[in-house]
């Protein structure tokens, strides 16, 4: 008997590996700081769900995976507001968020 | 036996909503032009992603995605969103050049998928058996936060703290020039 669809570790690994790229095609693509932060945090959810992929199919304690992964939303989210303060004050210094704007070290 | 066979059509169904909605949500913040459709669609996604989690034997990290994304990292976006510009400049390159651009990017993203999923499919994955210890509930994720991962908790608990000051420190710097 074959398991059922939701208990396959290959179907999870072919979405983080979707959403991976998702994210690096935004990070690409977005022309913002604050789009660009979104797509990398698509990359980072990516990472997670891997690992906790990994975790629940091939690891023998389970609860070492969820550690890992809570210790990554939790860096995550440390990211997040220095990203976002660095942003602000680039805004208040730039007057803009845009990427091509902020050129002043361009040789 | 029709009974069993429901349940996993259910849960089946289940598990292709939380697919599609981790999948939707990752295309809306990719692909939406305004930005708080952007921040709309990395929630969407973070929800389907808690629902992939609880498919993954981890209620624990279900709660923890939606409290932990949606509810602090998309809240954060939307203050810098009001605070900051709020749309994406409009696009000012030569058309061709920028066609140009996205079939090459377009290529390298179909290129990455297509090879990591033949990378995944292409091998079998060991399970480990009958060697499971531990049951992976709550009560555990907390015995090991608090003996064999003490260290770890402690050292992301001062990151963060360093990541709030340093936070505050950055933001507040400038505020009184034009």
């Amino acid at each position: 008997m074959t398991p059922p669809l939701y208990d396959k570790l290959q179907i999870y690994l072919v979405m983080a590996a979707c959403l991976m790229v998702i994210g690096i095609y935004g990070l690409l693509r977005r022309r913002t700081l604050i789009g660009m932060l979104i797509s990398g945090e698509l990359i980072f959810s990516a990472a997670s769900l891997n690992l906790m992929a990994f975790s629940r199919f091939t690891v023998q304690d389970p609860a070492v995976g969820q550690i890992f992964v809570l210790f990554i939303m939790g860096l995550a989210a440390a990211e997040v507001a220095i990203a976002l303060s660095v942003i602000l004050a680039v805004y208040r210094n730039y007057r803009s968020v845009s990427t091509k704007e902020l050129a002043d070290l361009k040789g | 036996m029709s009974h069993i066979f429901n349940t996993t059509l259910i849960l089946n169904g289940i598990f292709f909503l939380a697919l599609a909605t981790t999948l939707a949500g990752a295309l809306i913040a990719v692909l939406s032009t305004r930005l708080i459709r952007s921040v709309c669609g990395l929630a969407i996604c973070c929800l389907g992603l808690s629902g992939l989690y609880y498919f993954l034997h981890s209620p624990f990290l279900a709660l923890m995605e939606i409290l932990i994304y949606i509810g602090a990292v998309c809240v954060t976006i939307v203050f810098a969103v009001m605070l900051a510009e709020p749309d994406e400049p409009a696009k000012d390159e030569k058309r061709a050049s920028a066609l140009e651009w996205g079939g090459a990017m377009l290529a390298m993203t179909a290129g990455l998928v297509w090879a990591l999923s033949r990378l995944v499919l292409s091998r079998t994955w060991i399970e480990p058996g009958a060697g499971m210890k531990g049951s992976g509930a709550i009560r555990a994720i907390g015995l090991h936060l608090l003996t064999t991962y003490g260290m770890a908790f402690e050292l992301i608990s001062l990151a963060l703290l360093v990541a709030i000051v340093g936070a505050l420190a950055i933001a507040r710097s400038g505020r009184t020039k034009p």
